[in-house]
């Protein structure tokens, strides 16, 4: 176990959510929750679950990026809130 | 989408990265049964690898990958993998129980071929369903 690896991981993951919600831009809001699908996978791996990191890495940091894009055509890139 | 931008580097890589992940892929699901991954998660990777065609190449993509392919490709693995599921049922086992009567094969080897085909099945259907949501989506849900 690297403590360390796993402190800092958690920080990052942490700051990405917060930095989905908070962000203006929701193309960029994407991008950044693909990049949390990303180190969640990471740090499943290093928790000794390589099947749910699999997953992780080939869903939600993969096709669920893709799915959000193709419904931003739709809706466009500004946050009514 | 109607209109693409016309990039070389998009679409040199786009070509170079679709064999690669569709081998990974048939790795993942072809030894799912005794190491991580399995069906799901290369039917994921297959879908991606066809998700990836139809982003880069647009409408020249449904000429390789017709709109239809995707939903007939879910039917098959569903439907197969039903089948294998119930086909130990008339040799008086229980659903996915493996208890074929097949000559020269022993239980753990019928329960090993068993889980094998069970994966394939299950990564046709992963497959074709994630393609088929793409096309719909990329239609606005009208055809």
């Amino acid at each position: 176990m690297i403590y360390q690896l796993d402190f800092w991981l958690m920080v990052i993951l942490v700051l990405f959510a917060i930095l989905a919600l908070e962000v203006r831009d929701l193309l960029a809001a994407v991008g950044v929750l693909t990049g949390f699908s990303f180190l969640m996978a990471l740090l499943f791996a290093k928790l000794g679950a390589p099947d749910v990191a699999l997953t992780e890495a080939a869903l939600g940091a993969g096709l669920t990026g893709v799915f959000l894009l193709l419904a931003l055509v739709f809706v466009g890139r500004e946050s009514e809130d | 989408m109607t209109s693409r931008f016309e990039s070389v580097f998009l679409f040199v890589v786009a070509r170079a990265m679709v064999p690669l992940i569709q081998v990974f892929a048939f790795y993942v699901i072809t030894h799912g049964h005794y190491s991580p991954g399995g069906g799901f998660q290369g039917g994921v990777m297959l879908a991606a690898s066809i998700i990836l065609l139809r982003v880069s190449m647009g409408d020249e993509s449904y000429e390789r990958f017709p709109r239809e392919a995707g939903i007939v490709i879910a039917g098959f693995g569903a439907l197969a993998f039903a089948l294998l599921g119930f086909m130990s049922m008339l040799f008086g086992g229980n659903f996915l129980e493996y208890a074929l009567a097949v000559p020269g094969m022993g239980a753990d080897e019928l329960r090993y071929w068993g889980i094998f085909f069970a994966e394939v099945f299950i990564g046709f259907l992963v497959w074709g369903a994630l393609v088929a949501i793409y096309d719909a989506l990329e239609t606005g849900g009208v055809e």
